[in-house]
């Protein structure tokens, strides 16, 4: 009853639970925190504005993204995933979100940050509804804890608009 | 032995049996916690012999100890199976209630670094919210058997249908998966995608990582288990 077998057995279930009960407070402790982030997105140039062959249009544009997501920040927080996506509605899809750049925050320092980019992935339609469309412009934010649940969030931006013509 | 030794000892074998089980099937891999559910104080009393070793006895006696022994065979085979329905109605009732075929994946590429590693369980939840942007999704691609983790990052939800075409990509990948969709297929719609990423545990899936890697290490803890079950019986 007291052989080493019996004791690790013991010792080794018990501290499985302890561990788990530990990462699931710590996954509640996330909640306490109440963000307050900010952010910007300006469109700076549209680059070029083509359709492609196969039908569908295409656009590139420079951004200038700057924001500040320091208080996302917690001590359970691994990394933040970053994202600027487009999103618009046309005739034939209620709704269209194309992701123009990603980036993953690794620590709160890097949290407040000021870029100028042209977008990481192409924006293409499905079919050839870009000219003078309306577009938002949504910054999304990923929380991907040490351990736990992962919270999601974004900041809607609107008021930008494609140019009527190809250029 | 004693009433209390014996139900000390049976608690000890459900626990490691637990934990052995969940860690051999990747199905049942996040259960290991539950080994609590089986432990009861020990009890603290000396074992007590019951064999006798009386002459012209001998024969009695070993057929009453062969007895007993098959009910103890039976009793432990029995103990065994229903460690293991337990596990099984812990992991069916995880996916009813979070709607999804597969509630704990195993990160098993670098793909998503330095967000999730190798060897990390996620927990998915699977609703009927449209999918959006910035979604963390675990699919099935069709002729691909293994399940892939990766973001979504392009959402057309068409008007008239309600259909959606998804294209994901791995965060740590230079480009998107349109690599490995099958043959000719532009984007992912609903019915590929098992459930979204909700939640997540560190290192965890290493032992089924090792498990399905050196299946040597199953077999070794399937015989430790067997021995267990076996040696406890004194």
């Amino acid at each position: 009853m007291h052989s080493i077998g019996y004791r690790a057995n013991a010792l080794l279930t018990f501290a499985v639970t302890i561990l788990a009960l530990m990462c699931a407070i710590v996954s509640l402790s996330d909640n306490l925190n109440s963000p307050s982030p900010a952010a910007q997105v300006q469109v700076l140039n549209i680059n070029w504005f083509q359709k492609k062959p196969d039908g569908d249009d295409e656009v590139s544009l420079t951004l200038n993204i700057s924001s500040n997501l320091q208080s996302l920040f917690t001590w359970n927080t691994k990394q933040v995933f970053v994202f600027v996506a487009a999103e618009y509605e046309t005739s034939k899809n209620a709704l269209n979100q194309v992701s123009l750049w990603d980036g993953i925050i690794p620590s709160k320092e890097h949290a407040k940050f000021w870029i100028h980019t042209t977008n990481k992935y192409r924006f293409v339609d499905q079919g050839s509804n870009l000219r003078g469309r309306d577009f938002n412009l949504t910054l999304h934010w990923h929380v991907m804890p040490k351990t736990g649940k992962m919270f999601a969030d974004k900041i809607v931006m609107s008021g930008y608009r494609l140019p009527e013509a190809y250029r | 032995m004693t009433q209390a030794e014996k139900k000390g000892s049976k608690t000890q074998e459900r626990q490691s049996s637990l934990f052995i089980i969940s860690a051999l099937s990747p199905k049942v891999s996040a259960l290991v916690s539950v080994g609590r559910f089986f432990t009861r104080k020990d009890s603290e009393k000396k074992r007590t012999h019951s064999k006798g070793k009386k002459m012209g006895w001998i024969g009695d006696q070993i057929d009453s100890i062969k007895s007993l022994q098959f009910r103890q065979v039976l009793a432990q085979a029995v103990s065994l199976g229903m460690i293991v329905t337990s596990a099984l109605i812990i992991w069916k009732g995880l996916m009813c209630v979070t709607g999804s075929e597969s509630p704990v994946v195993v990160v098993l590429s670098g793909s998503m670094e330095p967000g999730f590693k190798r060897g990390d369980i996620l927990f998915l939840h699977m609703s009927n919210d449209p999918i959006r942007a910035g979604e963390i999704v675990v699919f099935n691609v069709d002729g691909r058997e293994i399940p892939i983790v990766h973001r979504v990052i392009k959402v057309h939800e068409h008007q008239d249908t309600g259909e959606v075409d998804v294209l994901t990509k791995g965060d740590n990948n230079f480009g998107d998966d349109r690599l490995l969709y099958a043959h000719g297929q532009l984007w992912l719609h609903r019915h590929h995608i098992m459930g979204r990423a909700v939640g997540f545990l560190p290192y965890v899936g290493w032992v089924t990582i090792i498990m399905t890697e050196k299946p040597i290490i199953k077999y070794i803890l399937i015989g430790a288990l067997g021995l267990l079950v076996i040696t406890s019986k004194e």
